[in-house]
């Protein structure tokens, strides 16, 4: 006999309703523009803005700035704590999810006084500065999903002794990297980056106090002086981490080697005497 | 000349020495075995030779050339590793392929080369499959041809049989011997196996704490252990506690009888304890054409083992076991019976202490 599971589908459903009717809500309220009658006209609207354009833009060049160097920093520092100082692991871990303990208001005010006026490096007294501020920023925000993503990716397939079967094949350690090491944490690297994507979209604290014309503080400003926009803005939010999260599911799943789109292959190495 | 010398070496890991004075020579196409048990030090022993860990002490020469400091990718050396540790990202033939690409080998070399290794270890056919859509034996077998493709100086087999389950272990076991015969390859092989050495090698090392208790023949290794640690570890072993009762004569007591030993006492007085000890297939329960010793026993139980049948007797009031061929016509005496156990005075080893 079917066991029903009361209990459980209960807090399921109103988990469920928790989740998905402020959403269905600021949905249908992004679609009332127009008095009488639902319309996308919210949503035109903010595409016309030029500021959002603008801070759309700002954004996701400062995300993707950040991807790379998180990339830059995480993937070596993992590969070499696994291969040369696995005994340094649990403190690089630590340190890894500082950034979830230390709140983002600390780490500006941090900035603030470090690269301020009359610093060795005043970063916070250029544009320039600003910007490198912002992305650093959002590479230690993102710190503790890039760390782990790409740490996971390398536990599961043991990169020590890949990297030890690529050196006596004649690779050093550059190529190794290059050929064996990226390839197969490929995964985990795009993973990390599409959380460190949505995380830096929607930053706000950072990037408003280093007062940068990026996409937090705008739906903030627009949330202030509109109605039926900043609905629309966190619909369309809503939906590129959707859209993230579903990526991050499709490459992390996939195994190596294994292609996007499966195609003819013809065999490269053709026995010898056909 | 021997092409791989190993002269004086010892590594340490902070206070844990692991190798003490580990020398060794090995001869051009020649197969070598390092057996023991866990943690005895031989894939330390292995490793060094690699390249992927540096001696503290001692020298590692291939031939001829010192490679103590030698990174590992300047080694020319094919290595096989437990794990296969095929590179998750690439094809089989890929695979095969990266040693040569990393040699700066041109297109047609390459693709000739990995022909030849993919026919050799009989996976053509699978060349353009991934690492994930193989079996464990098929997975070594690349592993094998992928070390063998650049045509290292040196093979090295690190336990390379460990995870694979019985029946593909005997018969990779075979191609790899096989293998290494047709290429000429001189090959170190790691293993605990003590059926896996004796088996495929020309020389056995067999290690304990670090060292190499004894370098021999398969069949040294076996029928002359040169310690008590060897004679334990390799094949199974009835002991004896004796007594010496002529050092001059060679006569050694126990169980009650005088026996001869089969080799000269030097450097032992009478009087002396001393350990012996027989081999389960040494004795017999009826006399055979060499036999011209025996012991007393009471018979405990017997285990059909399929080809072998081994009995449990117990003598002096201790159990021992014989091995016997199961031969159509062989009744087994009731458990109980008294019985005469017969053996050759040459099996008998005196063992060391």
């Amino acid at each position: 006999m079917k066991t029903i599971r009361l209990f459980p589908t209960i807090i399921t459903v109103l988990a469920g309703l928790y989740f998905l009717v402020p959403l269905i809500a600021t949905f249908k309220f992004s679609l009332e523009m127009k008095r009488g009658e639902l319309s996308f006209a919210a949503y035109q609207s903010v595409f016309q803005s030029d500021t959002f354009v603008q801070v759309i833009g700002f954004s996701v060049v400062a995300s993707l700035v950040a991807i790379v160097l998180g990339a830059l920093l995480v993937v070596p520092t993992a590969y070499w704590v696994r291969l040369k100082l696995p005994k340094v692991r649990p403190f690089i871990e630590f340190v890894s999810i500082l950034p979830l303990v230390i709140p983002s208001v600390v780490l500006v005010f941090g900035y603030a006084r470090i690269y301020g006026t009359g610093s060795f490096l005043p970063l916070t007294m250029t544009e320039t500065g600003l910007n490198v501020l912002l992305v650093i920023g959002y590479v230690v925000l993102s710190l503790p999903y890039m760390y782990r993503a790409v740490d996971n990716g390398m536990a599961a397939i043991d990169i020590a002794t890949l990297t030890e079967a690529a050196e006596s094949l004649g690779a050093s350690r550059l190529r190794t990297i290059l050929a064996v090491v990226f390839p197969n944490v490929r995964s985990a690297i795009v993973s990390g980056a599409f959380l460190t994507f949505s995380i830096s979209l929607g930053e706000f604290v950072i990037t408003s106090l280093l007062n940068r014309p990026a996409f937090g503080p705008y739906m903030v400003q627009i949330g202030q002086d509109y109605a039926y926009q900043p609905a629309a803005l966190a619909v369309m939010a809503f939906a590129v981490t959707w859209v993230f999260m579903a990526l991050m599911e499709f490459f992390g799943s996939r195994r190596p080697g294994q292609r996007i789109f499966p195609r003819l292959r013809v065999s490269r190495f053709r026995r010898v005497g056909s | 000349m021997s092409f791989l010398a190993l002269a004086a070496i010892s590594k340490s890991f902070g206070p844990n020495q692991v190798v003490k004075d580990f020398n060794l020579s090995v001869g051009k196409g020649e197969f070598v075995s390092f057996l023991g048990p866990s943690g005895c030090g031989k894939t330390t022993v292995l490793r060094m030779v690699a390249g992927f860990e540096t001696p503290s002490a001692g020298t590692i020469r291939i031939d001829g050339q010192d490679v103590t400091r030698l990174p590992a990718n300047k080694r020319r050396i094919g290595m096989v590793f437990q794990a296969y540790a095929l590179f998750p990202n690439m094809s089989v033939s890929q695979n095969v392929a990266f040693g040569l690409k990393v040699a700066g080998a041109d297109r047609a070399t390459i693709s000739r080369r990995v022909g030849e290794m993919l026919e050799l270890i009989k996976l053509d056919h699978l060349g353009e499959r991934f690492p994930y859509q193989l079996s464990g034996g098929q997975q070594q077998r690349v592993a094998l041809a992928r070390a063998l493709a650049p045509k290292p100086n040196l093979l090295l087999l690190d336990e390379p049989l460990s995870a694979l389950d019985a029946q593909i272990r005997v018969s990779l076991r075979d191609d790899i011997r096989a293998i290494q015969r047709e290429l000429g390859i001189t090959t170190i092989f790691v293993t605990h196996d003590q059926e896996e050495a004796l088996s495929i090698s020309d020389r056995v090392v067999v290690m304990h704490q670090g060292r190499a208790d004894q370098l021999g023949t398969p069949a040294e290794i076996y029928n002359r252990p040169a310690t008590r640690f060897v004679a334990n570890f390799v094949g199974k072993l009835n002991t004896f506690e004796a007594r010496i009762a002529d050092a001059d004569e060679g006569q050694l007591n126990f169980a009650g009888k005088d026996f001869t030993a089969p080799t000269p006492l030097r450097g032992l007085r009478s009087g002396d304890p001393i350990t012996v000890a027989l081999r389960p297939e040494a004795l017999a329960l009826h006399r055979r054409h060499d036999d011209e010793a025996s012991l007393q026993g009471k018979v405990l139980d017997f285990n059909f083992l399929g080809s072998v049948i081994r009995a449990k007797v117990e003598v002096d009031g201790r159990p021992i076991c014989l091995d016997m061929f199961n031969q159509s016509g062989f009744t087994m005496p009731p458990v109980g019976t008294a019985t005469e156990l017969y053996f050759s005075r040459s099996d008998l080893l005196v063992l060391p202490e």
